[in-house]
């Protein structure tokens, strides 16, 4: 069955040499800053986590998205999803290598990464976020892979499966809970210290995961010849929108709580985060993320709008383009604002701003280079095996 | 239902009240039973627990103010010992002990018309070795921890430097060796005269100020304390905070102190006199 993976047009072969040639550009921005050390970052004193922690809030997401795939599918019996359920499955297996692979890029010490299994401490929230991470990955690469087996010889999966999968769908939720948190669980960080934090993490993830995958299923329709069906897609459409509108519904929750309550502590972070924070030590005023943020804002409205537009259009690509920008403001919102705003003001209330460097880039396209590397692969296999099952079934 | 059936509901029962905080507080709070669930819900507001030592400090911010460049030799003094490093950039930089303006020490504050004498001053600020420490909450290899004696320490040879306790500290006490302190550059040493009683750290481990609890188990007080009183008598107090015949219980008995961001519930084991 894997042989599959080894058989592919021009196109299939020269994406994949491209992954690679990104990946060796990473692998070498890591030496670099495996050799230096995480100075060679752009993360500082007052900001303390950067773009690597940033991507993986974000990446978790979309591995708890791939929820919305499974879920219609093995508990409500949803058979229109037949053919993306396994796409969520492996999309979550390649979101949570990326996750892995972006926090031991983000250890000082990654030698010693096992020493949170040698000492382990259940008072940490890393601690969990280890288990439910790990245990993601375990769940989707058995289940995902046993069913693609059993499809392959053309049997339903076995029944033993069956708690895995059931399993799996809370431990989608575990995953994107623990991770939010990491953050709201801290005192003197405002920004994070919200309940919401956790329900608007998976809004957003909800919405990501599966505009990511739809994004995916219209390219695969155009290059592979696999269409995923058009109730499946505008099902699909229905998840990514109401999802897309809980997590700006949430945002305006925030947003109404910092500046109706007039808490100064509340209002910071957002004020820097979209209008520019003055030090009142110094009087300059910090502004580098406010373009990102208003775009965000922008791209993520105007997206909400042209998804239910191109449903009634039957358009593709402007669908396509809806899950695009609805995917990339979301990004934006969680893989940029979320973390670095948080540290903004720092608990001594100076101003310190963040940017990235060459070498942090490099480590950072490098893992998503290996994400899409890894989830080629794995969607390779799922559509030649469905193709080959499908083809049989017609023939019998 | 037997003994342990109900030990189990009950624990599962106090958990799902105590919700999202139930597995922050970890292993003790669980432990303390039914009577007082929550210590962090208590927050600085109640009295703290007195049992054993609980090492803390009073900071006399009048005197440093009246000795101009005494503060900063308190800082020499820690740091020179300690091999902190000097990266002359505030990218890197590491710090144990420093100094900052009222508004950014206790920035929960009111700055509203205070008087010029204290928007002047430079305050010191250190790690506050808190009773409730959140740091310690947060680390995932216990590479941070409480003393008996109330010191929170650093395990350099354990910590993995994710840098959790750095985003949970609420004070900004931690730092991180971004890279190699013992390098040099231009010829010239982050380390500028090492101190071989003292190991430095290596890249890449979370670091900060220990309360000099190598010196404190000898029962001498720490470095900045010692400076410090060379300068004033009485410019900073060290002691035990739960034994009441301790001169800081004495002092804190005596004047008004404030704690940094006592709302948090972090109970910070230093006082300032302002």
């Amino acid at each position: 069955m894997v042989d599959k993976v080894l058989k592919g047009n021009g196109l299939y072969w020269g994406w994949l040499t491209l992954l690679l040639m990104v990946m060796g550009a990473g692998a070498v921005a890591y030496l670099v800053q495996f050799n230096y050390g995480l100075g060679a970052t752009g993360m500082s004193r007052d900001v303390t986590w950067g773009i690597y922690i940033s991507q993986f809030t974000f990446l978790v997401g979309v591995a708890a998205g791939g929820l919305m795939l499974v879920l219609p599918y093995y508990l409500h019996d949803y058979k229109s999803f037949g053919r993306i359920t396994l796409l969520g499955e492996f999309m979550a297996i390649a979101a949570v290598v990326m996750c892995l692979m972006f926090i031991l890029a983000d250890l000082g010490q990654p030698m010693r990464a096992l020493n949170v299994i040698l000492h382990p401490t259940p008072n940490s929230m890393l601690f969990y976020d280890m288990i439910v991470l790990n245990g993601y990955l375990f769940l989707n690469i058995l289940c995902g892979f046993v069913v693609l087996a059993s499809e392959y010889r053309g049997i339903k999966y076995p029944n033993w499966v069956k708690p895995f999968i059931y399993l799996s769908i809370p431990w989608a939720i575990s995953i994107h809970t623990v991770t939010a948190f990491l953050y709201c669980g801290l005192p003197g960080r405002h920004f994070w210290l919200t309940a919401v934090l956790a329900p608007r993490f998976l809004a957003s993830a909800f919405a990501a995961g599966p505009a990511l995958l739809l994004v995916i299923a219209l390219i695969m329709k155009r290059t592979a010849n696999f269409d995923v069906g058009e109730t499946a897609k505008n099902k699909l459409v229905t998840i990514i929108g109401y999802a897309a509108i809980i997590n700006f519904f949430l945002l305006g929750c925030e947003v109404f709580v910092g500046y109706y309550s007039n808490i100064p502590g509340h209002m910071h972070t957002l004020d820097y985060l979209f209008f520019g924070l003055a030090d009142h030590s110094t009087g300059v005023i910090h502004n580098n993320l406010v373009p990102f943020m208003r775009a965000s804002v922008v791209m993520g409205i105007v997206g909400i709008i042209m998804l239910f537009v191109a449903r009634r259009q039957k358009s593709d690509a402007m669908l396509s383009t809806s899950c695009i920008l609805i995917f990339v403001a979301f990004w934006i919102d969680k893989g940029l604002g979320l973390v670095l705003g948080g540290f903004v003001p720092t608990p001594m209330e100076h101003i310190v701003e963040y940017t990235p460097t060459v070498v942090e880039l490099g480590v950072t396209a490098g893992v998503w280079a290996t994400g899409f590397f890894v989830l080629t692969l794995l969607y390779k296999l799922v559509v030649a095996v469905k193709r080959d099952s499908e083809a049989t079934l017609k023939i019998s | 239902m037997d003994n342990t059936r109900r030990k189990f509901l009950k624990l599962a029962g106090l958990t799902a009240a105590a919700g999202v905080a139930a597995p922050m507080l970890g292993s003790k709070a669980l432990a303390a039973g039914g009577g007082h669930g929550a210590p962090a819900a208590a927050g600085g507001h109640h009295e703290e627990v007195p049992s054993g030592v609980r090492y803390g400090l009073v900071i006399d911010t009048g005197k440093f103010n009246d000795n101009p460049g005494l503060a900063e030799r308190c800082q020499k003094v820690c740091h020179d010992y300690h091999n902190v490093p000097k990266f002359n950039n505030s990218k890197d930089e590491i710090k144990w002990i420093w100094t900052d303006k009222f508004a950014n020490v206790f920035p929960e504050k009111s700055h509203y018309k205070k008087d010029e004498r204290l928007n002047a001053m430079n305050i010191l600020a250190l790690c506050n070795h808190c009773d409730n420490p959140p740091c310690v909450r947060a680390c995932p290899t216990k590479a941070t921890f409480k003393n008996a004696d109330g010191a929170v320490m650093m395990d350099f040879h354990r910590c993995i430097g994710c840098r959790f306790c750095m985003a949970a500290c609420p004070y900004g006490a931690r730092s991180f060796n971004w890279r190699s302190p013992r390098g040099s550059e231009d010829g010239k040493p982050f380390i500028e005269k090492y101190n071989h009683r003292f190991p430095s750290r290596m890249r890449g481990v979370v670091e900060k100020c220990s309360l000099c609890s190598w010196r404190t188990k000898q029962g001498k007080d720490p470095l900045c304390v010692e400076e410090a009183n060379k300068g004033v008598e009485g410019a900073m107090v060290f002691g035990d905070l739960n034994d009441p015949n301790s001169e800081i219980s004495h002092v804190l008995r005596k004047r008004f102190t404030i704690q940094r961001k006592p709302s948090l519930g972090t109970k910070p084991s230093i006082f300032y006199i302002i």
